[in-house]
């Protein structure tokens, strides 16, 4: 009974999704100079790309909450508004419709109007089209244009740190915005403060006593951190980098798991660059900081070895001193996006089956065989999640371990 | 829209880095401090009671079994004793039972001996006085015997008395 009333659910969700989708095919048809941008096949990378990506909104199923909004444009300094000033519709995908001192949502990412002559303030707007626009470089790259007053006005996206390497790099406006992800960062922390700082209070309570309840629960995870990962790599330093190792594992954690709840934010943190960025920048400079005179000395001089083979190994362990991080960032990166974007393009089967709407039958088959693939796949995901928690805090520790660990000197001349 | 086919998850942006910089350090600062470190102070401070009590117990086991092989020393020191003495016990009795049986033996035989010559004597006293009595009976008698025949005859009275004398008791 309850699995055949938990399908319903499931299944109304899914149609639910369809609807909105539907709504969004009617709503675009309504501008002359957008009329291209009304009628397009249903892509189902474009619609994984846009569930992955980052906004100012924050979707509760087809639900778009309004976040703050916190701009900065070098020519004219700094916007602070909620996301609710551009009008998007509440059931939709975060295409607003007004612009707001030059700058518009679209789908769920705000850009800003390049044109100068633009009008500041709330203005209505058509739409936003995309079409592929030759850049200065000579390369076709796809641009998003503002429809307003029968004139298509450029639009730029925010400013990257890529520096040009993905295809983004500084713009004319940075976005430092409560997203959708800085949202879940701050949900998902306030979660994991709460936990365990009540755990610390009960282990402090409970001093003497077996734990019972939360602490027990918990307990075993730190253990095995502190059993498995700090103490086999870091020894008798295990104590000073366990509250660091156990951020970056609970951090990871939390944020993947929170990722695979399905229709809340679904929001794709820890398969962000910019997150994945930082946590790898923390742990170089974590690693290379307490780096003691062995490691620098061996990294350096790589004793032992010949003068010629020297010459090779030093550039490649300086090489590895940051490849290291790099692939700490892209492997967690890698994984949690590609896991999302799987289930995105699953789920999008009932769309391509259902053909965007007008086949409900097909629809249905979708629902049922995507269902199906999905469940497979969040059951995967949800391996994954503490997997590369726990990759990304074993491989910090052995980095850190090799920094910090001490040679002697008598013991390395015999091998 | 679904044009944006733009992979921008593989762009970071700054507010991201930004805010992300901020939570993750915020985190690592105060729960690391405030939750992280007591909790593994507990874990360590427990492991390292469950050691001391395993300890403790095993410890105490073995004094246990020592003192339990103690006991069992003891009584089997106490068991080995009482059969000792047990056993001298068992000689000394006999000992005893066999000095009184060789005292009692003397002691019959004396009083046998003693006996015998306490008869001996007094049969020699009763026999003198036997003798005695005989004596003067037959001296009495022949007294008479020779009174009637002979008539203070002195030299037929010496030789009676002489006759009595040669009669020996014995």
């Amino acid at each position: 009974m309850l699995r055949f009333f938990l399908s319903t659910i499931y299944i109304l969700a899914f149609a639910l999704i369809g609807l909105a989708h539907d709504n969004h095919d009617h709503g675009d048809g309504h501008a002359t100079i957008c009329g291209e941008a009304a009628h397009h096949e249903f892509n189902a990378g474009d619609n994984a790309i846009h569930h992955i990506s980052d906004a100012n909104v924050y979707s509760i199923g087809p639900i778009q909450i309004p976040l703050p909004v916190i701009l900065y444009a070098p020519d004219k300094g700094w916007d602070f508004f909620m996301a609710s000033k551009f009008h998007a519709d509440l059931i939709g995908h975060g295409d607003g419709h007004v612009a707001y001192n030059g700058y518009v949502l679209d789908g769920g990412s705000v850009k800003r109007i390049v044109d100068a002559g633009f009008p500041a303030g709330e203005v209505q707007i058509s739409g936003v089209i995309h079409k592929d626009v030759t850049m200065a470089n000579g390369k076709e790259q796809e641009a998003a244009f503002v429809c307003y007053n029968n004139n298509l006005y450029k639009t730029d996206a925010k400013s990257t740190a890529d520096a040009g390497l993905f295809g983004g790099g500084i713009t004319s406006f940075y976005d430092f915005s409560i997203t959708k992800n800085v949202t879940s960062m701050a949900i998902v922390l306030a979660f994991l403060s709460w936990l365990f700082l009540s755990v610390a209070r009960a282990a402090k309570k409970n001093e003497g006593k077996a734990p019972t309840g939360l602490q027990n629960f918990m307990e075993p995870f730190v253990g095995f951190i502190q059993d498995e990962v700090a103490i086999p790599f870091l020894g008798d330093k295990a104590d000073k980098f366990l509250p660091f190792l156990l951020s970056i594992f609970f951090f990871i954690l939390g944020l993947n798991l929170f990722g695979q709840i399905p229709f809340f934010g679904g929001s794709n943190v820890t398969g962000n660059l910019a997150v994945t960025a930082v946590l790898a920048i923390i742990t170089f400079f974590i690693t290379n900081i307490n780096g003691n005179k062995d490691y620098w000395g061996h990294l350096f001089t790589a004793p032992g070895t010949p003068w010629f083979v020297k010459l090779i190994l030093v550039p490649v362990e300086l090489l590895g001193l940051f490849i290291k991080p790099v692939t700490l960032m892209l492997r967690l990166f890698a994984n949690i996006t590609a896991g999302h974007m799987v289930i995105l393009i699953f789920v999008s089967f009932i769309f391509i089956f259902g053909k965007s709407g007008e086949s409900i039958p097909g629809a249905m088959g979708g629902v049922v065989g995507a269902g199906l693939l999905t469940l497979f796949m969040m059951a995967i995901e949800l391996v994954v999640a503490f997997v590369q928690a726990f990759v990304f805090t074993i491989l910090t520790a052995s980095y850190i371990g090799a920094a910090t660990e001490e040679h002697h000197h008598d013991e390395e001349h015999a091998h | 829209m679904f044009f944006l086919a733009d992979f921008n998850v593989i762009k970071p942006d700054f507010g991201l880095l930004f805010w992300t910089s901020i939570f993750f350090v915020l985190f690592w600062v105060l729960i690391g401090k405030f939750a992280f470190k007591p909790i593994v102070e507990s874990l360590k401070k427990r492991t390292a009671d469950i050691q001391d009590a395993l300890d403790e117990a095993k410890k105490a086991k073995e004094e246990m079994q020592a003192l339990n092989s103690k006991n069992e020393d003891l009584i089997k020191e106490a068991q080995e004793q009482r059969a000792l003495i047990m056993k001298e016990a068992k000689a000394a009795k006999d000992s005893m039972i066999n000095d009184a049986k060789v005292k009692a033996k003397e002691e019959a035989n004396r009083i046998v001996s003693s006996a015998k010559a306490e008869i001996e004597a007094q049969k020699k006293a009763a026999l003198l006085e036997v003798k005695n009595e005989v004596g003067q009976m037959a001296l009495g008698i022949a007294e008479k015997v020779i009174r009637k025949e002979l008539q203070g005859n002195a030299a037929q009275e010496s030789f009676v008395n002489k006759l009595v004398g040669e009669i020996k008791l014995n």
